[in-house]
């Protein structure tokens, strides 16, 4: 009895511990190109399946990593700066005030190995009252068996402007195992905009740590979406964001399907500091074999301030998910709300939606793919497409 | 149209429909009576063929084919569709979407639909989600517009929807079943005479449907037993002067 409880508690454990022995944390460098198109193709499509696409249409911007060195970074517009971590601070001398800001290098051991071997990373900033128009991509990418790969990425969106990132992060088709370390911090200046969208599709045996940190000032605004629909070995990340003004937004969205084999503890922390603040957090989780923690944290410290905290959860089959929803009010006066299930596709819906002519296997795809579509802003067309190739993937685990 | 025979229909181990008889010939439409709890919507359920609802003797006919053991999307492609009283919300689904799929590989005009059910304005909003009695009841009928059916199942379709959506109601089912003055209003003569009426059958404990619509029979379900058939108005003056339980002494 006693052992089946130590079992059942492995799924909730906070996953801080240290990573895997064995990885390098040295790759050889890739010489920086200029031009996009001299890329293997084969690279080039695993991008593409992450929303990066090399061609650059409809970007307004493109930074591309493999493993240690920065491979590409350009932009087409006047009203934003892209380019790898260790060049922007020989730019600017002021960013080194932005790092280590948000995320502390002592928070565990793995932004510690940020610190102490790092890998570059990027530095993408919006110009003061300048709207970007269309989205900047960045990639992140892996191609050598074993690395461990720590970047740290800074991105200030100043005063009064917008810009929409969308991160793709792959592997090589080929890799079995490595380490992705990624140390993020986000600043979005007063009545500013920051769209962020971040699609993994890591191997399966990778083990995979953001560590975020974002800092929103009056005003301003922050939309997060994360997808992760392909196997990963085990992903752990909690970001955290400050509303640190007066009617700062935070939104985070997340997709996240696991596979047999695949462990995901997701979530996020909003910290509601002023009066007007006001926060959402959904995510849509799919187990198909896998273990998903799905958490939410929002800590109501103003008056006036406003969050609702959203979690479902499917198993189709068999897997472990599991929803923490928390929220602290510290204050009088505050509005917070949540709502979480967990539990398998509905038989009065698929037997509803058969009533209307659809046989079982399109009835159980119709109510998955509504199931996922959360309304994102700004997805990649492409992303709809994939989504629903993993929906019909993962049919035959439905039914 | 609908034939059902001798059909008796277990839930969870207890016999709720017992030895049933039922004829719907093409065309008419009949009104199901009964207090809540009599197994009316057992009936509309074993109908529609849904899981937990076990046929344990007897048979249902439609269109001359035996459907008692048939998957419920293929009872649906065959010509029946039903219009329930609570149904599921599904996230992430838009109505418009759906309106879509009911109408299969007939081509259809969704904001056409939409008009005449007064539900443009939900068609992208998620499935059944928050909405409103009358709203569900609309959505219910908009599907059934574009699924077009040749028998209608409705469980208790003015349940929760205020007085001036009943006319409104009302005036749909017409529309669904090619019925009503309404409905001759809008077609020639001729065309009307030809076009044959669907065929309905109407689940009501109040019978407030029936200023709206046109009955052509009714029955009255008490006990899982079917007690009494003629017209649909006399049950319902029956039901009100002297109730349920005194009506299924009369036909005792």
């Amino acid at each position: 009895m006693r052992e089946l409880d130590v079992k059942n508690k492995a799924a909730t454990r906070q996953d801080n511990n240290s990573p895997k022995p064995g990885y390098k944390d040295q790759a050889d460098p890739h010489a920086y190109l200029e031009q996009l198109d001299r890329v293997d193709p084969e690279e080039a499509r695993q991008w593409l399946n992450v929303g990066v696409d090399i061609t650059g249409q409809n970007r307004s911007g493109t930074f591309i990593q493999k493993d240690c060195s920065v491979l590409h970074s350009g932009c087409g517009s006047g009203d934003v700066e892209i380019m790898g971590i260790s060049q922007a601070l020989q730019t600017h001398d002021w960013l080194k005030d932005y790092m280590w800001r948000l995320v502390s290098p002592e928070k565990d051991e793995y932004t510690r190995m940020t610190r102490d071997i790092p890998h570059e990373g990027y530095f993408i900033r919006s110009l003061p009252g300048a709207q970007v128009a269309e989205p900047v991509q960045s990639c992140l990418y892996i191609s050598e068996e074993g690395l461990s790969q720590h970047v740290h990425n800074v991105v200030i969106a100043e005063e009064n402007s917008s810009i929409h990132i969308i991160t793709g992060c792959a592997t090589a088709e080929h890799l079995r195992s490595g380490l992705h370390v990624g140390v993020s911090e986000f600043y979005v200046k007063k009545n500013a905009t920051l769209h962020f969208t971040m699609i993994h599709r890591w191997g399966e045996q990778i083990e995979v740590r953001p560590r975020t940190g974002i800092h929103v000032e009056e005003g301003g605004t922050v939309v997060s979406n994360y997808v992760s629909l392909r196997p990963v070995g085990s992903l752990q990340m909690n970001p955290v964001t400050y509303l640190a003004g007066k009617d700062a937004v935070a939104r985070f969205n997340s997709i996240l399907v696991a596979p047999p084999g695949c462990e995901l503890d997701t979530g996020s922390t909003v910290i509601l500091e002023h009066p007007g603040a006001r926060a959402e957090i959904i995510s849509r989780a799919i187990t198909t074999g896998g273990t998903i923690i799905a958490r939410g944290e929002m800590d109501a410290r103003a008056e006036g301030v406003k969050g609702h905290l959203e979690c479902k959860g499917l198993i189709l089959k068999e897997g472990i998910m599991h929803a923490i929803p928390e929220l602290v009010g510290r204050v009088p006066g505050v509005d917070m709300s949540h709502e979480a299930a967990v539990g398998k596709i509905d038989q009065r819906e698929i037997e509803y939606l058969m009533a209307r002519g659809l046989d079982e296997e399109t009835a159980v795809s119709t109510i998955v793919r509504g199931f996922l579509n959360v309304d994102i802003e700004g997805l990649p067309p492409g992303l709809a497409e994939e989504i629903d190739q993993v929906v019909s993937e993962t049919q035959h685990d439905a039914l | 149209m609908l034939k059902i025979e001798d059909l008796v229909v277990e839930v969870e181990g207890h016999t709720i429909l017992n030895r049933i008889n039922l004829e719907i010939p093409e065309g008419e439409t009949h009104i199901l009576f009964g207090p809540n709890g009599s197994g009316k919507s057992t009936l509309m359920m074993t109908i529609m063929g849904f899981s937990g609802y076990r046929v344990t003797s007897g048979h249902i006919w439609f269109k001359g084919e035996d459907i008692t053991r048939m998957p419920i999307h293929e009872r649906a492609r065959l010509g029946i569709g039903v219009a329930f009283q609570r149904p599921p919300a599904i996230n992430g689904l838009k109505t418009r979407d759906v309106v879509s799929l009911c109408a299969g590989q007939k081509s259809t005009n969704v904001e056409e639909l939409a008009q005449k059910a007064n539900f443009v304005d939900f068609l992208d909003r998620d499935l059944n989600l928050n909405f409103s009695g009358g709203e569900m009841k609309r959505s219910e009928m908009l599907q059934l517009l574009a699924q077009s059916p040749d028998l209608v199942l409705l469980d208790e379709p003015e349940s929760g929807v205020d007085l001036e959506n009943v006319v409104l109601l009302g005036e749909i089912i017409n529309e669904l079943l090619g019925r009503g003055v309404r409905q001759r209003e809008k077609e020639s003569a001729i065309a009307h005479r030809s076009k044959k009426s669907k065929s309905a059958l109407v689940i009501t404990h109040t019978g407030h449907i029936l200023n709206y619509i046109t009955a052509d029979k009714g029955h009255v379900l008490y006990n899982g037993v079917l007690c009494c058939a003629r017209n649909a108005r006399e049950i319902l003056q029956w039901i009100r002067e002297y109730g349920y339980e005194e009506c299924f002494r009369c036909a005792s």
